[in-house]
C-alpha cells in the first residue's frame, strides 16, 4: 500500500536532461520507480538512457500515460512547470526545486486549491515508499521497507532520523519531505490523513521546525483525527528570535512559531516529542515493539 | 530582505504613495544642512530592526543644530550594537490621529492578508489584545487581486475624512507589493494630518530574496546593508551563515540538520557560535571556505562538522576539510561526523591524513559531546 506512490505509479521527470534531473532519474529508476518519460522543452525526440524525452508534459502524458511528475526545473521557471503538469492532468506533482519566488507559489497554490492534484514541495527532497519506488532525492540506501510513516519539513534532518530508524530495524511505509518553504502544496495535515487511512502504516513520525504554525495545526488535527501513535521532533530550540536560519519558512516571530511552543502543542495532545533525532528513534522503537 | 525605511519610502514614491518632505543623509553636517531647508524635523536612525521609538532612535529637532547633534550621536554610537550609516530627516507635521495599515503574504492562509487598524502608532499586537474591534482583516487571493469590496471593508473603520485617501493608498501599496515581490509592506503609523491628508510616517518593506533575480534595481539596495564582517564574507561565498553567541563553531548540510545540531550542542552543555549551512551538493572548495569562515571567528573554541550526505558526498567534504587545513592553521579541535553518501570513503580520507586537530565521531550525539568537551578544555 504505502501512500501517494508505489512501484506501478507511472512517472515523468520535468527537467530530465539537466545534471541533477538525469542523475536522480536514473537512480530512481534503478530503485524500481516506473519512470516512463522525461520533459525538456526543445529536446523532444532525444532519450536519457532509454527514457524518451518530450517537449511538453501534455505530449509526454498522452504518449506514455504518466500519472505523476517529478520536477527539477530551475527556480525561475518552476512555477510554470508545476502548472503545466497540472494542466496536463497529472495527479501527483513533486517539485524538488529550491528558491522559487513565494509569490509564484502563492499563485500556484491558489490555482490548485480545490482541484484534485497533489503537489508535494517545492524545496523538498520528495517522497519514497521503501521497497517500491522513490520520487525525489532521498538516499534510498538508508531506507527500509516497513510500517512507520514519516513526514518532514526538512531534508537532511529527515535522512538522519530515517537512518536512525533503519539502524534499529524499523522500516518505513512512506517518507514524505513536504519542504521548508513558506508556501508548500502538501502540508502535515494532508499527509497525516493519508497515513491514518493507510493500512500498512502503524505509527507516524512528524519532523517539524521553527517558524509558522503548521506544527500547531498538525497537533490539533492529530487530537481529532489520528488514532495511530505519533512521535514528533522539532528542530530549532536554540535558534535566537528573529534570526533567519536558512529555510525561508523557518523564521521566528515573537513567541508563536518557537520550537518550545510547537513541542508543547504536541505534548498537550499526547504526542511524544523526542529531544534529539536519536531519542525520536528510541521512542518509535518503544512504540512499535 | 528587510529594506531600510528610506529605501521603502523610495519605493512608496515610485508607486504614487504620498510622503512628507524628507532627506536621507550620511553625516552630521549633511543632517544640519538638510534641517536648514526642512525646518523642524524628526531625525530617524536607519536600521533593519524595530524598537526605534522606544530606544532613542527617533529624535525631534527644532533647530538645525539639534538635528546635527542628534545625527552625530546616531552615527557615532550606532543603534543597539548596529553600525549606522544613514539617517533620515523628515519635516515635522501636525498629526490628528494615527492609523495602521499592512499587507503581508500569509503562510497559513497562503494568500495575501491586508490588515488595518483605526488605532496605530503603537505595537499592533497590543491593539489586537486590548482593542480587537479596531482591527480589520481581509484575505486576498493573489489570482484575484485587491478588489473594491476588500478596500471598502478595510478602510471602513477609519474616520470619514481619511477614507478616500486611505483607500487610494491601500490600492497603491498592493500594487507595490505585487510588482516588487514584497512579502510585507507595513505602515505604522499611517497619519491623518490636520486637514485630513493621509500619509505614511514609517515604511517597513520586506522583499522576497528568491525573487531578486527579476528585480536587479532592488538587489542594489543590499549594498547599503551593514553586516557582521564574518557574515559578509560567508554571504559573498553563498553560504547561509548566522553569527550566534556561543563557542562551538558549527558546519552542517541542510537547515533542519544544522538547527538540530545547534540543539544537540546545547543539550551537551555547550552553545553554538554560529549557524552555517553549506547547502546541498557542497563541493570540497565550499567546505574549505566554510571552515575558514568558522575558524576566523575568535569566539570559536572547537568546531563541529556534522554532515549527512544525500546529494552531498562525504569524500568531497573530507577533501575540503583537508584543503582548508592546508590554507589556514587550525588552533582548535575539529570534530567531524560523516554519514550517508560515501561516508566510509570520507572517514578513510581523514583517517589517512592523520591531522592532529581532526577528531572523528561516529554519531551526531557523540560528535556534539566531544566538540563541547574539547572546547572547554581548549
Amino acid at each position: 500500500m504505502a501512500i501517494l506512490l508505489d512501484g506501478d505509479t507511472k512517472v515523468l521527470v520535468q527537467g530530465i536532461t539537466g545534471k541533477e534531473g538525469a542523475f536522480h532519474t536514473l537512480r530512481n529508476r534503478s530503485y524500481g520507480t516506473n519512470v516512463v518519460a522525461g520533459v525538456t522543452p526543445g529536446k523532444g525526440g532525444q532519450d536519457v538512457e532509454g527514457i524518451p524525452v518530450f517537449d511538453s508534459v501534455k505530449e509526454a502524458a498522452d504518449a506514455t500515460g504518466a500519472e505523476a511528475s517529478l520536477t527539477f526545473v530551475p527556480a525561475r521557471f518552476a512555477a510554470d512547470a508545476i502548472l503545466e503538469a497540472a494542466d496536463a492532468g497529472l495527479g501527483l506533482i513533486v517539485c524538488i526545486t529550491e528558491g522559487i519566488p513565494v509569490l509564484d507559489m502563492a499563485r500556484v497554490y491558489n490555482y490548485l486549491r480545490g482541484k484534485d492534484h497533489v503537489l508535494v514541495g517545492p524545496n523538498c527532497p520528495g517522497l519514497i515508499s521503501p521497497g517500491k519506488a522513490n520520487l525525489g532525492i532521498i538516499p534510498f540506501e538508508i531506507c527500509a521497507e516497513g510500517n512507520v510513516g514519516l513526514v518532514s519539513r526538512s531534508g537532511t534532518l529527515t535522512y538522519q532520523i530515517v537512518n536512525e530508524l533503519t539502524q534499529r530495524g524499523i522500516g518505513q511505509s512512506t517518507c514524505v519531505g513536504i519542504g521548508g518553504d513558506p508556501i508548500i502544496g502538501t502540508g502535515f495535515v494532508d499527509v497525516l490523513a493519508r497515513f491514518q487511512e493507510d493500512p500498512e502504516t502503524e505509527a507516524i513520525v512528524l519532523i517539524g521546525e521553527i517558524g509558522g504554525s503548521d506544527e500547531e495545526t498538525a497537533a490539533e488535527f492529530i487530537s481529532r483525527n489520528v488514532t495511530k501513535p505519533v512521535v514528533a521532533y522539532v528542530a530549532g530550540f536554540t535558534a535566537p528570535p528573529g534570526k533567519r536560519m536558512g529555510h525561508a519558512g523557518a523564521i521566528i516571530t515573537g513567541s508563536k512559531g518557537t520550537a518550545r511552543a510547537k513541542a508543547e502543542a504536541f505534548e498537550a495532545v499526547g504526542v511524544r516529542v523526542g529531544k534529539n533525532p536519536t531519542e525520536v528513534a528510541e521512542l518509535v522503537q518503544a512504540t512499535v515493539s | 530582505m528587510d529594506l531600510f525605511e528610506y529605501q521603502g519610502k523610495e519605493l512608496f514614491e515610485r508607486y504614487d504613495i504620498p510622503l512628507i518632505e524628507r532627506e536621507v543623509v550620511s553625516s552630521a553636517s549633511e543632517a544640519r544642512a538638510a534641517a536648514e531647508k526642512l525646518g523642524p524635523v524628526a531625525v530617524k536612525v536607519q536600521v533593519q530592526i524595530g524598537g526605534r521609538g522606544k530606544g532613542g532612535g527617533i529624535v525631534l529637532a527644532k533647530t538645525p543644530d539639534e538635528a546635527g547633534q542628534a545625527a552625530k550621536r546616531m552615527f557615532d554610537e550606532g543603534f543597539k550594537d548596529m553600525p549606522v550609516t544613514r539617517v533620515l530627516l523628515e519635516k515635522l507635521v501636525d498629526i490628528e490621529h494615527e492609523l495602521y495599515m499592512a499587507i503581508t503574504l500569509d503562510r497559513t492562509e497562503k494568500r495575501y492578508v491586508a490588515m488595518t487598524s483605526s488605532e496605530g502608532g503603537i505595537d499592533i499586537e497590543e491593539v489586537a489584545d486590548t482593542k480587537p474591534e479596531a482591527i480589520r482583516k481581509a484575505a486576498i487571493d493573489p489570482l484575484l487581486g485587491l478588489k473594491h469590496f476588500h478596500v471598502n471593508r478595510l478602510v471602513g473603520g477609519f474616520p470619514q475624512q481619511a477614507r478616500e485617501g486611505a483607500a487610494e493608498l491601500l490600492a497603491n501599496l498592493y500594487n507595490l507589493l505585487v510588482a516588487t515581490d514584497a512579502t510585507l509592506v507595513e505602515v505604522n503609523p499611517l497619519a491623518i494630518l490636520a486637514g485630513g491628508r493621509v500619509v505614511p510616517l514609517d515604511a517597513k518593506v520586506t522583499i522576497d530574496d528568491n525573487a531578486l533575480f527579476r528585480h536587479p534595481d532592488l538587489a542594489e539596495y543590499q549594498k547599503e546593508f551593514t553586516l557582521d564582517p564574518t557574515e559578509a564574507r560567508a554571504k559573498e561565498k553563498g553560504l547561509q551563515y548566522v553569527k550566534l553567541e556561543g563557542e562551538v563553531g558549527i558546519i552542517g548540510n541542510g537547515a533542519g540538520l544544522v538547527m538540530s545540531t545547534l540543539d544537540v550542542v546545547a543539550q551537551a552543555g555547550g552553545s553554538a557560535a554560529n549557524f552555517l549551512d553549506v547547502g546541498g551538493g557542497a563541493s570540497a572548495d565550499l567546505m574549505a571556505t566554510s571552515l575558514e569562515v568558522i575558524l576566523s571567528d575568535p569566539a570559536v573554541r572547537s568546531v563541529l562538522v556534522n554532515i549527512f550526505g544525500g546529494i552531498t558526498r562525504c569524500d568531497l567534504v573530507a577533501q575540503g576539510i583537508l584543503e582548508a587545513l592546508e590554507r589556514i592553521e587550525a588552533t582548535v579541535p575539529i570534530v567531524v561526523r560523516l554519514d550517508g553518501t560515501n561516508a566510509e570513503e570520507g572517514r578513510k580520507i581523514l583517517a589517512d591524513a592523520g591531522h592532529a586537530r581532526i577528531v572523528p565521531a561516529a554519531t551526531m550525539l557523540e560528535a556534539a559531546k566531544k566538540a563541547v568537551d574539547l572546547g572547554k578544555g581548549a
